[in-house]
Parts: C-alpha cells; sequence; structure tokens
C-alpha cells in the first residue's frame, strides 16, 4: 500500500485553530464555566448536612453536581484547545467574562442582588484579569 | 474559600508540573503521578468550594476563586521561577482590590 505513508503523515499534522476560532473558542467556554456554577450550587442545596465527606459522595451520586463537573471539565478541554493556538493576551480578557455570566445567572436563577458593590468588584476583577493577560505578551 | 483557592492553585501546580512529563505514548499518561495529584487536589478544592456555596452567594463567592490567579503567581515564583513584572503586578493589584471590594459588600 503505497499511500499509507501518506495517510500517517496526515494523521500527524494535528489540527489547529485560527485566531477567530480561538475567540470563539473561549467566549462559549464562559458560557459552559458559568452553567457549571450555577448547576454545582443547585446541586449542594440538596446535600444534607454540610461535612466534606457528604460533598464527597455527593460528588458522584447527585446529578446536578456531576452535571456541573461534567460541564467545568468540558469548558477546561476547550479552554485548553483555544490555549494552544491563540495569544494568551487575547484571550485572557473573555475568559473572565464568566465572572460576567455568573453574576448575572445567579441574579436570575437565586435572586442573589446585583449590589453597586458586586458591580465595582467584577469590574475590577475582569480588568485586572485582562491586564493580567496583557503582561504575558511582552514577557 | 481562602482554603479552597490555596488547594486549588497547588493542583495547577501540579497539572503543570503533570503535564511537562507528557510525552507521545500512553504509559506518560497512564502512570503520571503529577497529573493525579492535580485532579485530586483539585476535586478536594472544590468539596471546599461546595461547602462555600451552599449557604453563602455565588455570585460573592464565585469571584473570590480569582484569589487563585494571584496564588499561581505565587507558586510560580517559588517553583518554576517565573518572573514577575511591572504590569503584571498591577493586574494582580487590580484582582486584590475588586475582592476587597467583594468583602466590604457582604457586611
Amino acid at each position: 500500500m503505497p499511500n499509507r505513508s501518506a495517510t500517517v503523515a496526515a494523521e500527524h499534522q494535528p489540527f489547529r485553530f485560527s485566531p477567530a476560532q480561538s475567540v470563539g473558542l473561549v467566549f462559549v467556554q464562559t458560557l459552559f464555566g458559568a452553567a457549571a456554577q450555577i448547576l454545582m450550587k443547585t446541586g449542594t442545596t440538596t446535600v444534607e448536612g454540610g461535612g466534606i465527606m457528604a460533598f464527597a459522595v455527593a460528588l458522584v451520586t447527585n446529578l446536578h453536581l456531576l452535571g456541573g463537573y461534567a460541564l467545568y471539565g468540558l469548558s477546561t478541554v476547550l479552554l485548553t484547545l483555544a490555549l494552544r493556538d491563540g495569544e494568551l493576551s487575547r484571550l485572557y480578557p473573555i475568559i473572565s467574562l464568566t465572572f460576567v455570566w455568573v453574576t448575572v445567572l445567579s441574579s436570575m436563577f437565586f435572586r442573589e442582588a446585583i449590589t453597586p458593590h458586586k458591580l465595582i468588584a467584577v469590574s475590577v476583577i475582569v480588568a485586572g484579569v485582562a491586564v493580567l493577560g496583557g503582561a504575558s505578551k511582552k514577557s | 474559600m481562602f482554603l479552597a483557592s490555596i488547594i486549588g492553585s497547588i493542583a495547577a501546580v501540579f497539572l503543570k508540573a503533570g503535564a511537562g512529563r507528557l510525552h507521545r505514548n500512553v504509559s506518560s499518561l497512564i502512570f503520571n503521578v503529577h497529573l493525579y495529584t492535580g485532579v485530586a487536589l483539585y476535586l478536594l478544592s472544590s468539596l471546599f468550594f461546595l461547602k462555600g456555596i451552599k449557604h453563602g452567594e455565588l455570585s460573592i463567592l464565585y469571584p473570590m476563586t480569582s484569589l487563585s490567579y494571584v496564588w499561581a503567581f505565587v507558586w510560580s515564583r517559588m517553583f518554576f521561577a517565573e518572573h514577575l513584572n511591572k504590569q503584571k503586578m498591577v493586574g494582580l493589584a487590580m484582582i486584590m482590590s475588586g475582592v476587597a471590594f467583594l468583602f466590604a459588600g457582604t457586611r
């Protein structure tokens, strides 16, 4: 089979995302990451007792928690793929959008108030992560 | 919550050390103690996080996980000798002041 070596070489050529695809990937990843947090919080409400062992058991029996961890894992894989191909300084600001989504979703699902303190805190943290990402460009 | 962020960042250190030992074969993945330690520590830290969000507000506690960036830099400096430039310090200071705002708001 003369074509075999060519086929193997093609399989070893790793797939790469374009810069725009990396940005899109990270954006989707932030939504998954935020949804994971909401599932995890929902899951904890049905955990009886507050001991660490109770949570460890719930980790493998509670559907909301399992779903939350699965989504978290998925978002981590997407982030890793995006970070492999994209530029860190561009992606960091998008990563920190998770903080914004969690604040909005917490207000929607758990009726947590969006206070001025939270707004300022989340803005400063998002900006701080962006600055941190920008720093990686020069070093 | 502080405890969770500290353990979580130590987990990241082990994951990085483990990833550095990955090669193109399966055994380097299966017998990678550093990766397992990293994943186990992450799970442990998340148990403390779950304990926290059961009663606390998610919109206050989740942003506090940004402190893990701060810890990550502390450990990176100690174990991987990564340097800290001025812009990184500014970024870290902003994250810390953001978390301080959250604390101030809970009173």
